[in-house]
């Protein structure tokens, strides 16, 4: 990697063994030469997998010998400048502020005391401000920053912990903080002194942040928080939060020794943590046992919490479905009727980044929007992807990504979002020119879902015929079953197959139908749909998505036929029911009108929901019932005993009739909507493990889990738990998330095994 | 009625209709070809074979909708329609008394348009081979000089202006077709767009793109224009006139009323200094009575069509083959 301080690690710790020779970044790595006793040597390669740098990751380390040796052996070690084409090694996450430069901006004595864009190799920006390769100063978006004499005395210093740092500053020459007003009007005064004073009135406040503006606001105002909703016209959708540090999220969440580390990591994500202690303002997450929280993790970040008692609203700065806004004049033109002063500063947001999103689940880490810290970071693939194509994997149509195949790398792009938005669909097409820039990539081949509308798909049939290449479509579900055992190092080639039970939406399946529940059983070169959820239809299309009495209905009609709506005689659902368009919507889906069937996992979440009267006339977000579903599940899911789910066969179809009738029997039976959520959630779990058994799934067998589905921990673990315990061997996919996030991915190595083979 | 031979009386029987109904002083030359005079210019032609269930819909019928499809093909050119062919298939055992509806409402859209059907043919397909009736029409008109109509005229900075509400016919169809009831009965908007074109054209000869969105609605014909001129098009989407119980239909149903049928709406396209005026003129016709700018032309090597939404979000208005399916995973 190139900006880690690799080198200079290398440099020291051979100048402490006393080892001559150098260090250089080549196409493949770094490359050393050294000389020395045998006994230094050896201590020299167990130090250097041992300790590297923060930011450094150690996959492979090659020895040969140099025969015969230099004359004459060179008396000193060296750092030598890069190699031309050092470009596999790519570019490293943006990562949090460190331990020592946290003490620099502390220390009332250092140059940097008080300054917001102090870094070293060790921390700072990176992805965020590159504009091309060679990664140096003047490739970011630091160009414009000459150094001071002071900051190049440490640059050049080998041994100062700002050695090569690209983005090193200081109050002299780096960037400059300042407040303005929504007018547009400087503030007088410290900037951060005028934001913290704002804040504390229950001002709002957009903050130019790492990879994007962000909104900030007291998370202890419950009306400066509701003033953001209603003007950001976010009524529902969980807001993040920042905190100081540790200690003052223990005063909200409960937080284990593991999830404190992950909070703590250079990515400093946000970390999904049940709420315990004093609420903070009640419309953070309403409906939500969680709460997203996250560390200050730059240099402003920790200055503008320092002066606060509680934590801080810290949500993206945009408007509507829009990317975060990441140019000043923008942010101003299009924020400016939402917040009431701007945090802002003069370097450049090269590279949009949102903030990470992971949970930790009893099953293991959940990772639901990877970008800020952890992209581009790659994955490496099993020893035989050497011989892979190059790939270009194009995602899916929401939470989109695209993925680089690259030999044994798989270089997954950061979260960039929903492309029917037309400024995220322009951000996807210029992040994807950009890193085909950066890692100098020409594809041989391009993967695409199969959905011939996805806006992904599109566009990757149009670069296909630039590029005058192969195109190759992905089956979606496939691609979910593959991303998970990219990232376990299964092998390009060869006959192995894992089973994949895969809880989605909707995705586009091989007989023109929709699919979203599965029992699927594949490697990368192919698959067979062993089974699948009883297929129901979706009236209205994708309207159905965002309005769960819909399937509700449907789900209803698909177990007791036409005259569903009687079972209901006399329940508070029949009421809500008769208050909506019945006639017309049996009619639709007798007629197979805009009514295609679909065998999803959400739209079953949506139904029970709805039957509970959450959400059920309109989400506004995407998995908003079934969170709240979830939610409201966990008090009761060691007390309760889940439905029935039975099964029609050959194929293997897991239907819902019983299901429906026991969850009707208990709303007719005043049930807790908390019992029957449980009841829910544990039926299907039980439900799946007979289906998985059903399906020829024996002890000792790999499966894996995927689909937006799985961001729910209640599935995931539960199902994990019973697998594990009928001896399934669940292989936990934490790098990239389960949702279609992590669809590039898949699709990518499925395109490179279905190349190797030949078969298209 | 019976196909073949053997139905020499009853292809009198379908010949006499016709002449009855729309009698014109060419169509009663006799001859199986109309001859007629032409005027200075250049000619416009145009062909148009319709094929819809149901036969009968509200604001209109396959009788009507084949004379206003093809009069408005070649006034989308910038023509003046002169005169109109029409060919009828017709499925054995198709109710003579529907066919007398059709060819009625027929010449009356053709009396209206001032455009007489001059020579026409039928023949009958075995049952089972045929939809009831199909209709091809033709036509042909003359353009007016000075004006250089074009799919790829479209150029960055000029205005989109539409003469209506979208959205009614598609909606009108389907609401028969299924037997859907909404709380009041929408209309198609069926009409020959000659007139008001003739109008548009003679307050701004410079108009450069006219469409009319039939099938694939606003959305796929905005696309065609963007993809033949090489540019975009920015839409707004408050500024698109839908009626509102088209739109109340569309919300429930799951449909985008940007990508329902028209058979009475045009998009023109114009410089922007033009638009206002045109707007009035439009405005003034009772055809455009709600007439609306409703986006720009704008530079774009993609050559997308984005839609603003309420409160600054924007949507790719996508070109799509085939129905729309939930893209949403
Ligand atoms: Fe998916
Ligand atoms: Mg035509
Ligand atoms: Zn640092
Ligand atoms: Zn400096």
């Amino acid at each position: 990697m190139q900006g880690v301080g690799f080198r200079p690690f290398v440099w020291r710790l051979a100048r402490e063994l006393e080892i001559t020779g150098h260090v250089l970044n080549d196409g493949a790595g770094v490359r050393i030469e050294a000389f020395g006793p045998v006994e230094a040597l050896e201590k020299f390669l167990v130090r250097l997998t041992a300790e590297p740098p923060p930011l450094a990751r150690v996959d492979r380390i090659d020895i040969a010998d140099t025969d015969p040796a230099p004359v004459p052996v060179p008396d000193s070690f060296q750092i030598l400048g890069s190699g031309e084409g050092a470009v596999a090694t790519g570019v490293v996450p943006d990562a949090a502020t460190c331990p020592a430069c946290l003490a620099d901006i502390g220390n009332p004595s250092d140059r940097r005391h008080g300054y917001a864009f102090t870094n070293c190799t060790h921390c700072g920006p990176r992805l965020s401000i590159l504009r091309h390769i060679p990664y140096d100063r003047a490739s970011t978006s630091m160009s414009g920053f000459p150094m001071c004499p002071s900051c190049r005395v440490e640059y050049e210093d080998p041994d100062d912990r700002r050695f090569h740092a690209q983005p090193v500053a200081c109050p002299d020459c780096g960037p400059r903080l300042w407040f303005e007003d929504a007018d547009g009007r400087e503030a007088q005064g410290d900037p951060l002194a005028v934001a913290v004073q704002r804040l504390r009135a229950g001002g709002i406040l957009a903050v130019k942040g790492l990879g994007g503006f962000q909104i900030a606001v007291d998370a202890g105002n419950e009306t400066a928080v509701r003033t953001l909703r209603h003007r950001k016209r976010r009524p529902d959708k969980p807001l993040a939060l920042m905190a100081r540090d540790l200690d003052q999220i223990l005063g909200y969440c409960s937080v284990s020794e593991r999830e404190a580390d992950m909070l703590a990591s250079a990515a400093a994500p946000i970390l999904l943590l049940q709420k315990a202690g004093p609420a903070l303002a009640e419309s953070i997450a309403p409906g939500q046992d969680r709460l997203g929280v996250m560390l200050a993790n730059t240099p402003l970040h920790h200055l503008l919490l320092a002066e606060l008692e509680r934590p801080i609203v810290m949500t993206s700065g945009n408007l509507s479905d829009n990317p975060q806004e990441t140019e000043n004049a923008a942010a101003r033109q299009h924020l400016a009727g939402l917040v009431d002063g701007f945090l802002m500063h003069d370097r450049d947001i090269v590279n949009r980044l949102d903030d990470s999103v992971l949970r930790l689940d009893r099953s293991g880490v959940s990772m639901l929007r990877r970008a800020r810290g952890y992209a581009p970071a790659s994955v490496r693939l099993a020893p035989d992807f050497d011989q892979a194509p190059r790939v270009l994997a194009m995602g899916g149509e929401l939470k989109s990504t695209f993925c680089l195949i690259n030999g044994r790398d798989a270089v997954l792009s950061q979260h960039i979002g929903d492309l029917e938005n037309a400024q995220t669909f322009a951000d996807y097409k210029k992040t994807l020119r950009l890193y085909l820039d950066l890692y100098r990539f020409r594809p041989d081949v391009i993967a695409v879902d199969g959905h011939p509308q996805y806006l992904s798909t599109v566009y990757g049939e149009q670069l296909a015929a630039e590029f005058g290449i192969d195109l190759l479509r992905v089956q979606h579900h496939h691609a979910h079953l593959a991303a998970c055992l990219a990232g376990q190092g299964w092998p390009l080639t060869g006959e192995g197959s894992a089973y994949g039970i895969i809880l989605d939406g909707l995705g586009w399946g091989e007989d023109g139908k929709i699919w979203g529940g599965e029992i699927l059983k594949g490697g990368f070169a192919g698959f067979q749909r062993l089974g699948h959820f009883q297929p129901v239809p979706l009236p209205g299309g994708a309207v159905a998505v965002r309005e769960p009495w819909r399937n509700l209905a449907a789900h209803l009609r698909t177990a007791f036929g036409p005259d569903y709506r009687e079972r209901l005689a006399g329940l508070p659902l029949a009421a809500a029911l008769e208050e909506k368009n019945m006639a017309m919507l049996d009619r639709m889906m007798e007629r197979s009108l805009n009514s295609p069937l679909s065998s999803s996992a959400g739209r079953l979440f949506d139904a029970v929901a709805a039957a509970l009267g959450i959400s059920f006339g309109r989400q506004s977000f995407e998995g908003q019932a079934a969170m709240a579903l979830e939610s409201l599940a966990r008090p009761f899911l060691k007390e309760e005993r889940g439905y029935a789910v039975d099964f029609k066969s050959s194929p293997l179809c897991l239907s819902f009739v019983a299901l429906w009738q026991q969850l009707i029997a208990d709303l007719h039976a005043g049930a807790a909507d908390g019992r029957i959520a449980a009841r829910f959630h544990l039926g299907l779990i039980g439900g799946l493990a007979d289906g998985l058994s059903r399906s020829g799934g024996r002890p000792g067998d790999a499966v894996v889990f995927s689909g937006g589905v799985f961001q729910n921990a209640i599935v995931k673990d539960g199902l994990t738990g019973r697998l594990k315990d009928m001896g399934f061997r669940v292989l936990n996919q934490e790098n990239f998330p389960a949702n279609d996030g992590g669809l590039a991915l898949g699709q990518g190595v499925i395109a490179a095994a279905r190349y190797v083979a030949g078969g298209d | 009625m019976t196909h073949g031979g053997g139905g020499r009386a009853m292809a009198e029987l379908i010949e006499g209709l016709f002449h009855r109904h729309l009698k014109n002083p060419i169509l009663d030359q006799g001859h199986d070809a109309a001859v007629f005079d032409v005027p200075p210019g250049r000619l416009v032609m145009s062909t148009d074979a319709h094929v819809i269930s149901p036969l009968f819909f509200p604001g209109g019928d396959i009788g009507s909708l084949s004379v206003h499809g093809t009069l408005n093909d070649i006034a989308m050119a910038g023509g003046r329609p002169l005169s109109l062919t029409a060919g009828f298939i017709l499925e054995e055992g198709f109710p003579l008394a529907d066919l007398e509806r059709i060819v009625i409402s027929m010449a009356r859209a053709a009396r209206e348009a001032g455009v007489p059907v001059v020579s026409g043919d039928t023949k009958v397909v075995e049952k089972g081979k045929g939809d009831g009736v199909f209709i091809t029409t033709a036509g042909v008109g003359v353009l007016p000089d000075g004006v250089s109509i074009s799919p790829s005229a479209a150029r960055p900075g000029q205005a989109v202006l539409v003469s209506g509400s979208i959205g009614d016919h598609g909606v009108a169809i389907l609401s028969k077709r299924e037997n859907l009831e909404f709380e009041t009965e929408i209309l198609s908007d069926s009409a020959a767009l000659h007139g008001l074109v003739a109008e548009m054209i003679a307050a701004v000869p410079g108009i450069a793109v006219l469409r009319d969105p039939t099938r694939g609605g606003l959305a796929t014909a905005l696309n065609e224009i963007a993809h033949a001129s090489g540019v975009g098009v920015v839409l707004e989407e408050d500024d698109i006139p839908v009626a509102p119980d088209v739109d109340a239909a569309c919300e429930l149903l799951g449909l985008d009323p940007l990508y329902v049928a028209n058979e009475g709406k045009l998009i023109c396209i114009c410089e922007a200094a033009d638009s206002d005026l045109l707007l009035k003129v439009m405005r003034a016709h009772p055809l455009g009575a709600r007439a609306a700018r409703i986006g720009a032309v704008v530079d774009d090597a993609d050559h997308m069509v984005v839609m603003r939404t309420g409160f600054g979000g924007s949507r790719v208005v996508d070109w799509l083959s085939g129905e729309q399916l939930p893209r949403i995973c």
